[in-house]
């Protein structure tokens, strides 16, 4: 179901692009976000995309590596927990009188050796990743925890929990979209213009095929877990300065929330299939429907439903969709041989 | 695919002329009652069961009151009631190749019906209670089932969908409500406490649950099919096995012990709010694991999972006796998890050289 058909491959261009999930995610947003400027009151203004993309901000940004993984038919549980223990170093660090870059590089390094981990157990020993990543889930959440304990960290220089806030120039733009861009690009490039990009495909299609082609599987895997961990560990900086606050239990849960928004955004569970705009697309789609929903009065229970239905609905309807393209295909096929052989004799079926 | 090469044969190779197919396994010299206690004693729950008897020894050791004192007594086998339940249903799912992630919200809804029923029913019978619980769970489940079965979508997507629909309902219906003990009738509270003969009865309620859906895997025909399922769908579909209908049938059991842990919650903790069980589905995942259920189906049983349920709860509980801090608890919790999965990597492999070398030699 994640190949695509050569009847696909007849279509012209303009309609393969438009048909698929991809489009269907992104004209969705489009929507959502021009009803919500003409009709949510408040949600033309400044602030409220200033805080949209704050919010975003961290879920966004793990999506980007978490996109690749997820082509490759893995999966990465721990990244929420990660989050966590890097928010927790530089509160420690900074705690201890180290300054916030010093802190924040120890930090990413953290996030390195946690990918590492992951990737290491997945990629060299083999084991499958839904499984691992629980487990380190709940250890590197254990860690962050049993470092600081039940305290918090929060007397963070105000010129750095100043800078998480900041906007560029005014625009009401957080100054966070800015690294999110380069590393978008970066992981833009590496997944459609790039033979490591192709090769992440492969192994999502055909694992086999992917190691006969020379594709090194076991490397590519790696390198995914390990720039999952390091960019989980920047989130969790962001987080850590744009809350002003270091606590073990920062981003609980958020590891679901990245991936119901990577499938949303077209990607599929068992790898070979999804690109990093409808990835981009659904992020901004959930953040734009629970922000104006926000504005509308409606509570967060009522987010959680819609987010829970987007999902369903777009995974079933892309079936249903393939189910309807079948059988008519199969009409259409039925179709031509009554044409060309009249007599009944048809080509033998391969 | 981490198979090495040379375990297939080669078409090109002559198949061996002196191969005779019944002479792969030698008929064992042992009783049948030392081979029942040999596999018994080797199988992989055990490993579990000796973690788990070791950390109550050592907690013992360390405090006679964690396993002597009647409340201690109690609390070793109430507490873990609720996992137990999820991660027989969750055990289930995982057999056939599939996972169900809402089982926390099904749960939390449930729980939240337990005591809205005693609120807008006063004097209700309590039977009728369980049964709506058990009833709601097994729809919720079917859902979930329906979706897998015919939407022919992935089992995480979907319940990872129904985890937040579910939870969003729960969230919405209950919103800031609290449930008190003081809305619910003693003799269900009393439920949460009760013995027989010193054992909770809460806790015989989840051990009649795994044994009956431990003997039905282990025996019946529909059970040892989910096995088939789970270790490669398309051939049990190839096989004439009704697929579809005993994924269902798989969700909705896992739906329906979420509802019946929902019910037992409420008895137990005696409040809820719409937060019951939030987090608790990936627990429910890492018990099986621990107790050797392979993540991608097809082998493990629920006496593991069951096993990793009570441990899970157990090492929690023990970790502050042995000195251990409460906050670095899930760190081994973490550990533990790993170092299953990794156990079960080094089981498989060894099962995989013993097949070579018995093919091999044959």
């Amino acid at each position: 179901m994640s190949t695509r058909t050569y009847a696909e491959y007849s279509q012209p261009l303009w309609r393969r692009l438009l048909l698929t999930r991809e489009a269907a995610v992104i004209a969705l947003l489009v929507v959502v976000v021009l009803y919500a400027l003409t009709s949510v009151e408040f949600f033309n203004s400044k602030l409220t995309l200033t805080f949209l993309l704050l919010d975003v901000a961290p879920i966004l940004l793990i999506a980007l590596p978490m996109t690749l993984v997820i082509v490759t038919g893995e999966i990465d549980l721990s990244v929420a927990s990660v989050v966590g223990l890097s928010s927790v170093l530089v509160g420690i660090l900074h705690r201890g009188g180290m300054s916030i870059p010093l802190a924040a590089v120890i930090a990413l390094v953290a996030g390195i050796l946690c990918g590492a981990l992951n990737g290491y157990l997945v990629a060299y020993v083999g084991l499958p990743s839904l499984a691992v990543t629980i487990g380190t889930l709940a250890l590197f959440r254990g860690l962050a925890v049993g470092l600081l304990g039940t305290t918090a960290v929060t007397d963070f220089p105000q010129t750095w929990t100043d800078l998480a806030k900041a906007q560029i120039a005014g625009t009401g733009i957080p100054l966070i979209t800015v690294p999110f861009l380069v590393l978008a690009v970066i992981f833009a490039l590496l997944l459609h213009f790039s033979a490591f990009g192709r090769g992440t495909y492969d192994i999502g299609l055909n694992i086999e095929a992917a190691l006969f082609t020379g594709v090194y599987v076991k490397r590519t895997k790696f390198i995914l877990f390990v720039l999952t961990g390091v960019v989980s560990a920047f989130a969790g900086i962001y987080y850590t300065l744009r809350f002003g606050s270091a606590r073990g239990d920062n981003a609980t849960g958020l590891e679901l929330q990245v991936i119901a928004a990577v499938l949303l955004g077209g990607v599929s569970i068992f790898g070979g299939r999804g690109k990093l705009g409808g990835v981009i697309a659904g992020v901004l789609l959930i953040g734009v429907i629970s922000s104006a929903l926000r504005l509308q009065g409606v509570t967060v229970n009522v987010i959680n439903i819609i987010i829970g239905l987007l999902l369903v609905v777009s995974v079933v309807s892309t079936s249903v969709l393939a189910w309807v393209s079948d059988v008519a295909a199969r009409r259409n096929r039925q179709g031509t041989r009554a044409q060309r052989t009249p007599s009944g004799v048809g080509t033998p079926e391969r | 695919m981490s198979e090495p090469l040379t375990n297939q044969t080669h078409p090109s190779q002559p198949a061996h002329p002196t191969e005779e197919p019944d002479a792969v396994v030698e008929p064992s010299s042992l009783s049948a009652r030392r081979r029942a206690f040999n596999s018994i004693v080797r199988s992989r729950e055990a490993s579990t069961l000796l973690v788990l008897v070791g950390v109550i020894a050592a907690a013992t050791v360390k405090t006679p009151s964690f396993l002597f004192s009647s409340n201690s007594w109690r609390d070793l086998l109430l507490t873990p009631s609720i996992l137990l339940l999820l991660a027989v249903g969750q055990a289930v799912v995982i057999i056939t190749r599939n996972v169900d992630l809402s089982v926390g919200s099904v749960l939390g809804l449930t729980a939240y019906l337990t005591g809205r029923l005693f609120i807008d029913h006063p004097g209700i019978n309590l039977l009728v209670v369980v049964a709506a619980g058990l009833l709601a769970g097994a729809a919720l489940g079917l859902v979930n089932g329906l979706l897998v079965g015919w939407g022919k979508v992935p089992a995480l997507v979907i319940t990872l969908g129904t985890l937040y629909i579910y939870r969003g309902v729960v969230l919405t219906w209950a919103g800031s409500n609290r449930i008190n003990a003081s809305d619910m009738p003693s003799s269900f509270l009393e439920l949460g406490t009760k013995q027989i003969l010193a054992i909770p009865v809460l806790f015989i309620v989840a051990a009649v649950v795994l044994a009956i859906v431990g003997y039905y895997l282990q025996t019946a025909r529909g059970g040892r099919e989910l096995y088939a399922i789970g270790s490669d769908p398309d051939a049990a579909d190839l096989y004439g096995l009704r697929v579809r209908r005993r994924v269902v049938a798989a969700f909705v059991l896992s739906g329906a012990l979420a509802g019946l842990a929902g019910v037992v919650f409420t008895a137990r903790y005696g409040t809820v709010s719409s937060d019951a069980g939030t987090g608790i589905e990936l627990q429910a995942v890492a018990a099986v694991v621990i107790g050797g259920v392979a993540i991608f189906g097809g082998s493990g049983t629920v006496w593991g999972a069951a096993i990793g349920a009570v441990l899970l709860v157990t090492i929690n509980r023990a970790l502050p006796i042995l000195g251990i801090p409460d906050f670095w608890q899930q760190a081994l919790v973490g550990a533990l998890i790993l170092s299953a999965i990794v156990l079960d990597r080094i089981l498989s492999a060894r099962r995989a050289r013993h097949l070579i070398e018995s093919r091999d030699n044959s």
